[in-house]
Formats: C-alpha cells, sequence, structure tokens
C-alpha cells in the first residue's frame, strides 16, 4: 500500500509501470516537438532525413530558420514587451495586495479578498472580452463626449498588458501573501519600537523579507504573461504575441519553424523554471 | 497457561544493521508484557514485525499457536495502538471504531451494539457522535484502545501511546491504563523508553539494548536483581564504580577500586580474583549515618557537596573523603537530616547485598 | 497580531489605491459592462435597444445550447478523467516511491506546466495526425495498412485537454497527501482494511481539500479553453468559447458574443459553488 508496508510485488511493479506511462504520456509530445525541429525535412513528421540545423538558421528561398523568420521573430519581441510590462505591474499591484490582505483591518476586507480571488473562477475567454467591451464602451464614450480618440480603448499593446495583468496579479497577491504570512511581525514591533516609522519599517524590513518570494511571483508572471492565449486572443490589435501567432500559422498547417520555436520555448522556460527553483531552495 | 505470543529468534536486518538480533520471549494470556529500551534498541522494529508491517529476516512469530509468516497486518489478529494513536480525523469516534467491524462485513445492527459495547467498556458512553478533535488527550487513548479491542485481537500492541502526553496526563493515564487492562483481560503488548512506564504497568519487563533482549524479568526483579550492567543502568537510578575482584567467598566478592578503595558486594560464584567488575548501588540502599555492628556492610565517609532537593526524591551529591567519585544518595524527607548542609562530612554505607557486581568484558 | 486599524493611514491609502483600481477597472466594471450589453441589440434603425433577444437567441437555436451542454458534460467528464489518472501519480509520488525519489518526480511533473499550452497541444498534433508520428510507427511495424487519422474527434480532444490541465489537478493532490500522516493508512491497513477501503474511508476524505481546489482549476480551464478544443477538436463538433469567438470576430455581434460569455460565467460560477456546497468548503480556504 505505501512504502512502510509489505507490498506485493503485482502491486509494486504494477504502480511503477503505471507512473512510467504517465510520465511518458507527460512528455512525449514535448520531446517529439523538440526532435522534430532538427529533421532535415520540409514537414514537422517522420521519416528522419537527417540532422539539420537549417530549421533555425537557414535564409533560403523554401527554408527561412526561426532567426530569420520577420514574423516570429517581431512576435517574440512583442510577448517580450508585454511579458516585462504585466510584471512589472502585477508584481507592484500584488505586493499592495498581500500587504492591504496581510496586514490591514477594513471595513468589507472579506468582500474584496473575494473579489481580488474572483479573476481565479473567471474563465481568460471572459476577462478579455469583458475588458474588450469595457475598453470599447469607454472608447465611445470618450469620443461622444470630449470628441477625444483615446488609443489605449482599442485592441492593442496596452489592451493586452492590461489583460492579462487583471488575473496575473490574483497570482501575485496569493505568493506573497503566502510569504507574508511566514513573517514575525515581533521584527516589526522591534523596528517600530526602535523609532522607525511604518513606511520605513516595510521597506527596511518587510521588504527584505520578501524579496525571494516578490522575485519569484514577477518570474511567474513573466512566464504566465508570455504564455496567455485565452485572455490576448480578443485584445490583440495589429502586434501580436508569439503563442497567437503560432495558433494561426498552427491552424493553416506547419512547417518544422514552428518546432523550432517550441524548442526554444522549451528549453527557455525550463532554464528559468530551473533557475527559479534553484534560487527559491537556496533561499530556504 | 495458554500462550498468546512466542517469539522465536527473531532477527531483522537492513543491510549491514541488525535492529532485531535473535530475540526470543513468549507472553500468557492476559498478561501486560513491555518491552524497555533506549530509542534505537530495535524495539519498534520488532512491534512492527509482530504486527506484520515488516517481515522478519529470520525466526518465528506465533500468535495463538499459528505462524505468522507471509500474513499481512490485515488478517493478523493482533492491532497496534500507533504513537500518536492515528485516529482517523474524517470519522467520529463510532465510525472509527466500526472501521475494522465493517471491514470484516458484519451487520449494522451487530456493529452499532459492539461500538455501544465497548464506549461502555473503556469508559465513554455516548460519545460515539463526538468528532475527534472535541475528545481529550486520555479520551483519544481510550477511543484508538476501543478501535483496537473492539476486534477482539489476541494481543494489542502499543507503540508509546504515552509518548505525546504532557507529564500530569502520563501518570494518570498509566494508571488507567494498567486498570482498563485488567479489566478487558487482553494480552497488551507495550513498548517504552519510560523505565517508569514498564515498572508502574507491566507484569513483566523485557529490557532491550542493541537489538538484544538483556533481561526478562518481573518490574521487581528487574529493579532488585538487574543481571546486566546495561539493565542496572538503564533502570532506575544507580552509583556505579568500577574495580578488581580481590577475594570471593558466599557469593560476596571484595572489591578495590582504582582509587584504593575497598568494598564487598554481592556476585555469581563465578567471578574470580582478578576480574575486573563494575558495582552499582542504589541512592536509596545508602543509609545516611548507620549505626555500628552490622554484618557484610560496607562504610564510607563521604563530604557533601550539594543537596538536591526534589520533594520525597531528594539527594545528596557527595564525594568520599579519600577519592574522588560521586556518589547519589537518598535523601529521606522525614525532618531527621534537616541539619544537613553542603561541606558538611557523614557518615553512610550499606550492605554488601544491596550491591550487585558485573564482570566487564 | 495587528491591532485593528481604523483610522485611515498612509499605508493604507498607498496599497489600497492600486488594489481599488486593479479590481474595479478591470474586474467589476468590465463585468457588469459585460451584463448591460447582452441586454442591448441594435434596432432597425441602428439604434441600441434594451432587449431578452440575446438570451431568447440561445435558447431557440439549438446549436446554440447543445454546444454549451456539450461543453459543461466534456468539462465536468474531462475534470472526473483527470482526477482518476492524477491520484494514484500524486499517492505514487508522496507515499510509495522512496523519499529520495519523490523530490525529483515531482520537480519533473512540473517541467510541462512551464511550456505554453500551445506547444504542448502541437506535440499532440503532430504525434497523432494522419501523417504523424505514431502513424509512422504503427506503419512501419505493420500494425496499420494506411494511415488513420487520429485528430479532430471527441476521444482525442478529451484526452488533450486532460493532459493541458492535469498537473493543476496533481499539483493540489502531491501537497494534500503530503500531509496525510503515514499511520492513518497504516492503522487502517492494521484494522483489516484493503487498498479500496483506505482509498475510499481514508485516502479521499483526507485529500477533499485539495481534490476540490483542483478540481475546480481543472474545470474552470477547461470549460474556457479554446486551444485545444479548436486545433484537435472535432470540427463539427463546437466549443462553447469557439461560439463567443465567432460571435465577436467573425460575426462582429458583440453583443450575443456577451450574453454568450455571461452565460459561460453563470455556468463555470455555478459549478465552483456547488463544488464548495457539497463539500462544505470555502473559496478562500481552496486557494491556500
Amino acid at each position: 500500500m505505501i512504502r512502510s508496508l509489505p507490498n506485493t510485488r503485482p502491486y509494486t511493479l504494477g504502480f511503477k509501470l503505471y507512473v512510467i506511462l504517465f510520465f511518458v504520456f507527460l512528455f512525449a509530445p514535448l520531446l517529439i516537438t523538440c526532435v522534430l525541429a532538427f529533421n532535415d525535412s520540409q514537414f514537422p513528421a517522420l521519416p528522419w532525413k537527417g540532422f539539420t540545423l537549417e530549421w533555425f538558421t537557414a535564409d533560403l528561398p523554401e527554408r527561412v530558420g526561426i532567426f530569420h523568420d520577420s514574423l516570429n521573430l517581431s512576435a517574440i519581441g512583442v510577448s517580450f514587451k508585454v511579458a516585462f510590462w504585466v510584471s512589472i505591474l502585477s508584481t507592484l499591484v500584488g505586493t499592495c495586495g498581500a500587504f492591504l490582505f496581510e496586514q490591514e483591518n477594513f471595513r468589507l476586507k472579506q468582500a474584496l479578498y473575494f473579489l481580488m480571488l474572483a479573476p481565479l473562477v473567471v474563465p481568460g475567454v471572459i476577462l478579455g472580452i469583458s475588458i474588450l467591451l469595457f475598453a470599447n464602451t469607454l472608447g465611445v464614450f470618450f469620443e461622444n463626449t470630449f470628441n477625444l480618440d483615446v488609443p489605449l480603448f482599442r485592441p492593442g499593446f496596452w489592451l493586452v498588458v492590461l489583460g492579462q495583468f487583471s488575473f496575473i496579479s490574483t497570482l501575485v497577491t496569493l505568493v506573497v501573501s503566502a510569504r507574508l504570512k511566514k513573517f514575525d511581525h515581533s521584527l516589526e514591533e522591534a523596528a517600530l519600537n526602535l523609532g522607525a516609522t511604518r513606511l520605513q519599517v516595510i521597506w527596511h524590513i518587510t521588504l527584505k523579507f520578501l524579496r525571494p518570494a516578490i522575485i519569484g511571483a514577477g518570474a511567474v508572471a513573466f512566464l504566465m504573461s508570455f504564455e496567455n492565449f485565452n485572455t490576448t486572443l480578443f485584445l490583440v490589435g495589429s502586434q501580436s504575441t508569439l503563442p497567437i501567432t503560432l495558433y494561426l500559422q498552427v491552424r493553416d498547417g506547419s512547417t518544422p519553424v514552428i518546432n523550432a520555436v517550441s524548442f526554444l520555448l522549451i528549453v527557455g522556460t525550463s532554464m528559468l523554471a530551473v533557475v527559479n527553483l534553484t534560487l527559491s531552495r537556496k533561499k530556504e | 497457561m495458554a500462550l498468546d505470543l512466542s517469539v522465536e529468534k527473531v532477527s531483522k536486518s537492513f543491510g549491514d544493521f541488525t535492529a532485531v538480533n535473535e530475540v526470543s520471549f513468549a507472553v500468557e494470556q492476559g498478561r501486560f508484557f513491555s518491552i524497555l529500551g533506549p530509542s534505537g534498541c530495535g524495539k519498534t522494529t520488532l512491534l512492527r514485525m509482530i504486527a506484520g508491517f515488516i517481515e522478519p529476516t529470520g525466526g518465528r512469530i506465533l500468535i495463538r499457536g499459528s505462524d505468522m509468516a507471509n500474513l499481512p497486518p490485515n488478517r493478523r489478529p493482533v492491532n497496534l495502538i500507533f504513537q500518536h494513536l492515528a485516529l482517523f480525523p474524517m470519522m467520529n469516534v463510532a465510525q472509527n471504531i466500526a472501521f475494522g467491524l465493517q471491514r470484516r462485513r458484519e451487520k449494522k445492527p451487530d456493529i452499532d451494539r459492539k461500538v455501544a459495547d465497548i464506549l461502555e467498556r473503556v469508559g465513554l458512553p455516548k460519545f460515539g457522535n463526538k468528532n475527534i478533535g472535541q475528545l481529550s488527550g486520555g479520551q483519544k487513548q481510550r477511543v484508538a484502545i476501543a478501535r483496537c479491542l473492539v476486534l477482539d485481537p489476541a494481543v494489542l500492541l502499543l507503540d508509546e501511546p504515552l509518548g505525546a502526553l504532557d507529564l500530569k496526563l502520563r501518570e494518570q493515564m498509566k494508571v488507567e491504563l494498567k486498570k482498563l487492562q485488567a479489566q478487558v483481560g487482553t494480552t497488551f503488548i507495550y513498548i517504552t523508553h519510560d523505565q517508569s512506564e514498564a515498572l508502574v504497568m507491566s507484569d513483566h519487563v523485557a529490557v532491550m539494548n542493541k537489538g538484544r533482549f538483556e533481561q526478562v524479568d518481573t518490574p521487581r526483579m528487574l529493579y532488585a536483581h538487574p543481571k546486566t550492567p546495561f539493565v542496572a543502568r538503564f533502570v532506575g537510578d544507580n552509583n556505579a564504580w568500577n574495580g578488581i575482584v580481590a577475594d570471593q567467598r558466599d557469593n560476596l566478592c571484595t572489591i578495590k577500586t582504582a582509587d584504593g578503595q575497598t568494598f564487598s558486594a554481592g556476585a555469581e560464584p563465578d567471578l574470580k580474583p582478578g576480574a575486573t567488575v563494575s558495582f552499582f548501588i542504589r541512592p536509596e540502599a545508602i543509609i545516611i549515618a548507620p549505626e555500628s555492628g552490622l554484618d557484610d556492610f560496607n562504610r564510607l565517609t563521604v563530604t557533601i557537596k550539594s543537596i538536591l532537593f526534589d520533594g520525597a526524591n531528594s539527594r545528596l551529591l557527595a564525594t568520599p573523603t579519600d577519592g574522588d567519585a560521586e556518589l547519589m544518595i537518598a535523601l529521606p524527607q522525614n525532618r531527621q537530616y534537616d541539619h544537613l548542609a553542603a561541606g558538611d562530612r557523614v557518615d553512610i554505607g550499606w550492605s554488601a547485598r544491596s550491591a550487585s557486581c558485573f564482570r566487564v568484558p | 497580531m495587528n491591532a485593528a486599524r481604523s483610522r485611515i493611514t498612509l499605508p493604507f491609502l498607498i496599497f489600497v489605491t492600486p488594489v481599488l483600481m486593479w479590481l474595479f477597472l478591470l474586474i467589476v466594471l468590465p463585468h457588469i459592462d459585460l451584463l448591460l450589453m447582452s441586454f442591448r441589440i441594435e434596432d432597425d434603425a441602428g439604434a441600441m435597444v434594451w432587449s431578452l433577444v440575446n438570451y431568447l437567441n440561445f435558447f431557440d437555436e439549438p446549436v446554440y445550447w447543445r454546444t454549451f451542454t456539450r461543453t459543461a458534460v466534456y468539462a465536468i467528464l474531462t475534470t472526473m478523467i483527470t482526477f482518476s489518472v492524477s491520484l494514484p501519480v500524486a499517492f505514487y509520488i508522496t507515499k510509495v516511491v522512496s523519499p529520495r525519489f519523490s523530490g525529483f518526480l515531482s520537480l519533473l511533473l512540473l517541467m510541462p506546466f512551464w511550456v505554453s499550452e500551445l506547444v504542448r497541444v502541437y506535440g499532440w498534433m503532430i504525434l497523432l495526425r494522419e501523417s504523424g508520428v505514431i502513424n509512422h510507427f504503427l506503419l512501419r511495424a505493420g500494425l496499420l495498412q494506411r494511415p488513420v487519422e487520429m485528430l479532430y474527434n471527441d476521444i482525442t480532444m478529451v484526452m488533450g485537454l486532460v493532459y493541458t490541465s492535469m498537473l493543476f489537478m496533481v499539483v493540489p493532490l502531491i501537497s494534500v497527501l503530503e500531509s496525510l500522516d503515514d499511520s492513518l493508512i497504516e492503522a487502517a491497513y492494521d484494522l483489516g482494511g484493503n487498498v479500496f477501503s483506505i482509498v475510499t474511508r481514508i485516502i479521499i476524505p483526507h485529500a477533499m481539500p485539495g481534490i476540490v481546489s483542483g478540481g475546480i482549476v481543472v474545470f474552470m480551464l477547461t470549460l474556457g479553453n479554446y486551444l485545444t478544443p479548436n486545433l484537435i477538436g472535432g470540427k463539427n463538433s463546437l466549443w462553447f468559447t469557439e461560439q463567443i469567438y465567432n460571435q465577436f470576430i467573425a460575426s462582429f455581434n458583440w453583443n450575443q458574443g456577451a450574453a454568450f460569455g455571461f452565460l459561460l460565467l453563470i455556468l463555470s460560477s455555478a459549478m465552483v459553488w456547488i463544488g464548495l456546497k457539497l463539500t462544505r468548503q470555502k473559496l478562500s480556504q481552496v486557494v491556500q
């Protein structure tokens, strides 16, 4: 049954086999995607026609590698910019949220807390369309009332940032709150007792304590933003993010360039994940 | 009398490490049997082998005469009380107790009756609907025992169940557990590292060390006649000395210590002159200011270094005037010795037969 | 710990202002707007008027409410399959495998979670399609005479949905099973329990908070998923998010889309609420 109980051999072996199959199921699509990025073929399919780096480096009429593919390259650039702003904004606001819900008492705190959790249970598509509608409503209102055309209210870069920010902030708030719960309040009290103001205490003591959690949450926010599809789908303008660009290519037929992009994404995110995990391990 | 449990030369090794080394013992029906030993001595491994969680690497375990080899825990007529009781928090008291009966597919009316019965017997009538979180430490203990007893096991195994309780409750539960055992008449095998638990409750105690049984005896015999130096040190407090046998007659030997003192102590006849020995004398066997003219009596003058007042358990800490050993001496609180103070010199002594003496290998 | 600070202090204002702006401007007001828009239509003269037509359309047009029901049923089915697949894995990692490997295995388990959903779905496409890797191997092994299209059917779609959201079930299950004291399982076994009774009476009741939080997240993600049904689901078997997308992007009928969106929101909130009620838990406990 468990490791401290005597187990029959069929039980142990059967269980092991199940878990191995599970991990094969988990990694098969990722591995095959990576492998086919190096296949010297016009299609992301077997048979294996030899190893090549051309899907990364080539700039030929029939084969354009990812490093020369302006469509995907610019999408990667947009995604980086979006993720940068989303992680900055959501880290700032999420940290404020953690302080607000962990350290302050006010009326309607429970209701506001519930509201803060709401983006977790609202499907991303709904967040996308409601923000799109609201921005449109505001845009129409500004145009009719002040005769102003505000570009922010039309689908585009900043609306994507705001849409992703709206739910990623919740995750940051929860991560930072979890760390703040472990904070020893006697440290704050000692600093207050030594003559610091509350803001000085927060700046010098509490934020220093929270730094690993904030950095970790920022990294997660960056990844979530970089990969977001559902909310972004309704908010993109002319500057498409990478997941949207890839989606359109995959839907209309695919070339091994997509495997090459996927390979870079898998390697990049894995590295970021490993760095993040080792950092958080070290801190503990 | 019938044997409920017999363990024959049971061993268990984990790689190179031998946790239990050819242990044999037998327990008669209805007895309270304790296995006492320091942590890491192998007592938990032994208990888990009896319960069936671990397969022995050698030897046999028989319960009521039938061999338990290859029988999984859920089919053995023994039940285990876990260290932290392992009551199921997701069920109430009655559901906890009914769990084992339901596994035997007993009928609902029978189960209800048995649960009510056993709750009555452990003194918790009408507690069936309570949640585990609502119970006190002592009540949880009784529910855990009821949960096993309702299955009518041949042997009930207890894995230091008092360890997690605070001191006051522990003292109380010792007495209660003893009474409960006498009342239900089930054989209890109890493991503990606390000698007082073992001595107070048990009919027989096995002292275990490094995977072996050092001595199996009644509590009184263990305390009065330890058979090995380990038992002498581990059960109760003892003053210890090393020395060399100078003479031996009538099961009394004369011992010379390194710092030049001479004592006599009870010993086995096979201790020959020249053997290196340890000998032990209990603090309460030492008499302060003994009367003169006693036979086979050791006498000594000591300087009091400090007085450790602890109510009925008060002690003197003293060193012999012509030696450097440190002695612990019981200080009865009958007002007779109120005048003693640190720095005083007093005469002390003990009967040679109250000291025990062992060869040092 | 904190004395009640009823006075409005500077730190309080610093914390509360951005949070209120975030929640009201990006969550509350957009959703109110969504609700209002769903009750508006353009009349013949081109002016906006109040109406229930958007909702009536939903009930009149079988393809709408069938897609809706289908989405809900498949989302529930996906959640249940995800749970049954994940529980043994979480149990193996926390209780069966030697502790030396359990840390490594849970790390390994998390890796695909970091990779974009699109990449994962794409991986399945090149594995399963007619010219895909699995067909290639089956043909070479002689098990198939001609390639078989394994994409674009409901079974593959559900498998893809399970794959996409599985990690959100495994992770809470691992953390809740870690907190289960081994001696409870040993005690149940000692009292005569077998695998079935231990799983149903001890493990599942103990794991309930993890099951509910995992279930809610998986259900929600599945219900709102667009990529997986769109890329590997059948062409004639729509997912409700696709209906919303069609209204917004293809038909450009935002009011109809708003009504659909609101219906999906009600469905997801209702299922979350029922899940919490059935297991007597609070949302704030579940997200911890």
